[in-house]
């Protein structure tokens, strides 16, 4: 587990290089296929011609199919799974472990500690980059799935929508600690909310019930 | 997992496993994105105060919005119409002072309270556990620590919604002005190494919003005659102050059922403790743990109804917490509940009021001074679990 943790670490700071040279293989080659292009989709119109193609059913259908669409291509634009979906290690180093497909981090795997911060490195990952510490304790990406218990089933859109724009849980909670990058989601608009919610509630429901977050060691009191 | 799904995930898994530089790109976002969290959590607590004037700390520097068919907010308190005009301390006579009996704990703040009806409005009671306000009634509430630090303002406007802002007292106290929509970060150290925070308009909101009126701290059980002598921070009625009693006799309450007329609103329970923890719950937890707001999924109603006949107002909310598993786990146990049974300290809900770790406290907002005090109550109730404890008498 250590040795994973300092290899992901390792490969977390030199992330950025490997952006860099990702964009330029990009450009000398042309970009790479749309993950979204080829992709299936869980929610995917089956196929069947309605039987009344313009009936007020059918439209209200194809209306939520459009916005289930547009919510999944919104949750894989904008890196969703990079933290919600465990990562496990296979022949090719670190993937996604899509059988815990946007279910974050998952209760089983128990974690040490964090190694000690020494500056100017200031934030560590574990292996499935689904825990982080950093100056804020140690934060566990949450279950995204439509868990009744553990993940967002029993929570409302305007729950969701609210828990982006404020950077609260629930909207009106605990604030949601990084890496969730709030600053930026808080950008979506309603529409675009609306739909990530909706197509999160058309994926396979997991029961993962994820860690509370932990202090850090300087936390003025906890107990 | 049916057959289409399951190849849906199959050609996902396919498509993330074809290349080790996608898994760099994978970190790279996340690194960005941890970044940009960083400099938001750092950057939020630089933003200084400074001697006249408040200054948006992270966000423009925009004021509270206006509703259409309203004029903006004055830019000074002096303006809104709290004091008599070319004063900043002798309150306008139209402004009725008032204390809840249960008061919301604001980090040891003194504060003081005033309500402005239109003339020859009423305040419709008829649903006695949410009263409905007149276009155009306004609050007042001053915080201290020490002296006058800020004034919030609450109005109900033209199109029947809310607007909230605060005012900042300047440093010579002279005026207090309109804080940003984006509230402003340590006017004021209210401990060593310790800075009040001025709420922004979102934070007003999640605790206003979380229930049908968002006016708190203004009904017939915080304004009943009959006042809990063991709440935490129980403040003397202000003199000349509404209550329940003089509500009625002002005809400002319309609609009041008369089950609520006959007595005194009053939390029933078996213990003094018991009454004043169902009552601090009600006044600091209720706004967003009831059974009708946006919270109301969790299961968690800390509400109390001044029509519950006997004690089933208290037995209710006693159900909700006692044995009753909580989302939030207790570091070191793999399950919690939100009351163990005479066991505050593995108690979730002493847990989160004794904790100030941003992930854990209760309240998640408008705090950063433990409660002491209710911390003490909560103990005692828990551990009595709610019987008559020999030194005091309801």
């Amino acid at each position: 587990m250590k040795r994973n943790l300092i290899a992901t670490t390792a490969l977390f700071s030199s992330a950025l290089i490997g952006l860099a040279a990702w964009f330029s293989s990009r450009a000398a080659t042309g970009a790479p296929p749309s993950a979204n292009s080829a992709m299936p989709r869980a929610t995917a119109p089956t196929g069947s011609a309605p039987a009344v193609p313009n009936s007020p059913s059918n439209a209200a259908r194809r209306t939520r199919e459009a916005l289930v669409a547009r919510g999944e291509h919104l949750v894989l634009t904008a890196g969703c799974h990079d933290c919600h979906t465990p990562l496990k290690m296979g022949k090719n180093g670190p993937e996604p472990d899509m059988t815990r497909m946007l279910s974050g981090h998952p209760d089983k795997l128990q974690l040490p500690p964090p190694p000690a911060a020494a500056m100017p490195w200031i934030a560590s990952i574990a292996v499935t980059n689904t825990a982080w510490a950093g100056p804020w304790g140690v934060s566990f990406t949450a279950n995204l799935t439509p868990d009744e218990e553990t993940g967002l089933g029993a929570w409302t859109k305007d729950e969701f929508i609210l828990a982006i724009k404020t950077g609260r849980h629930h909207g009106r909670g605990r604030p949601i600690l990084p890496p969730m990058p709030i600053p930026a989601y808080r950008n979506f608009t309603e529409e675009e909310l609306t739909a990530i919610f909706s197509y999160l509630g058309t994926i396979p429901a997991i029961k993962n019930q994820v860690p509370d977050p932990l202090p850090p060691p300087s936390a003025p009191k906890h107990g | 997992m049916n057959s289409s799904v399951k190849s849906v995930l199959e050609t996902r898994t396919a498509r993330f496993r074809a290349s080790k530089l996608a898994a760099r790109v994978v970190l790279a976002i996340a690194s960005v994105a941890a970044t940009v969290a960083l400099a938001n959590l750092s950057g939020a607590r630089t933003v200084r105060a400074p001697s006249d004037r408040p200054t948006a700390p992270a966000q423009p520097n925009m004021a509270p919005a206006t509703p259409a068919g309203d004029p903006p907010l004055p830019e000074r308190l002096s303006e809104t119409g709290l004091y008599v005009a070319g004063s900043t301390s002798e309150i306008a006579p139209d402004n009725l002072p008032y204390a809840p009996q249960y008061p919301l704990w604001s980090d040891g703040a003194t504060k003081r309270r005033w309500v402005s009806l239109p003339q020859g409005k009423r305040i419709d009671a008829s649903n006695p556990d949410e009263w409905q306000f007149p276009i155009g009634t306004r609050f007042w509430k001053e915080f201290s620590f020490g002296e006058r630090t800020e004034t919030r303002y609450l109005e109900r406007v033209r199109d029947g919604s809310f607007r909230y802002a605060t005012y900042v007292w300047d440093r010579a106290r002279r005026d207090a002005l309109l804080a940003p929509q984006a509230g402003v970060q340590a006017t004021r150290e209210i401990r060593p190494g310790v800075q009040h925070d001025v709420p922004s308009d979102g934070d007003c909101r999640a605790c206003h919003e979380g229930r049908r009126s968002p006016v708190l701290g203004f009904g017939a059980l915080q304004l009943s005659e009959e006042r809990d002598p063991l709440a935490p921070h129980r403040e003397p009625q202000p003199s000349g102050g509404l209550d329940l009693a003089e509500l009625l006799k002002r005809d400002l309450l319309r609609g009041l059922p008369v089950s609520v007329l006959s007595r005194a609103p009053r939390i029933n329970a078996p213990s003094a403790e018991a009454r004043a923890s169902a009552g601090y719950l009600f006044g600091n937890c209720a706004h967003c743990h009831n059974g009708s707001g946006p919270l109301a999924s969790l299961g968690l109603n800390l509400d109390q109804s001044v029509v519950e006949v006997g004690d089933r107002g208290y037995q209710q909310m006693r159900a909700n917490l006692v044995g009753r598993a909580s989302r939030f786990r207790v570091p070191g146990q793999m399950r919690s509940l939100r009351i163990q049974r005479k066991n505050p300290v593995s108690s979730a809900l002493w847990f989160r009021m004794q904790s100030r770790f941003a992930a854990a406290q209760m309240p998640p907002l408008g705090s950063k001074l433990v409660d002491t005090e209710a911390v003490r109550l909560i103990e005692r109730w828990i551990e009595s679990d709610g019987r008559p404890s020999a030194s005091l008498h309801d």
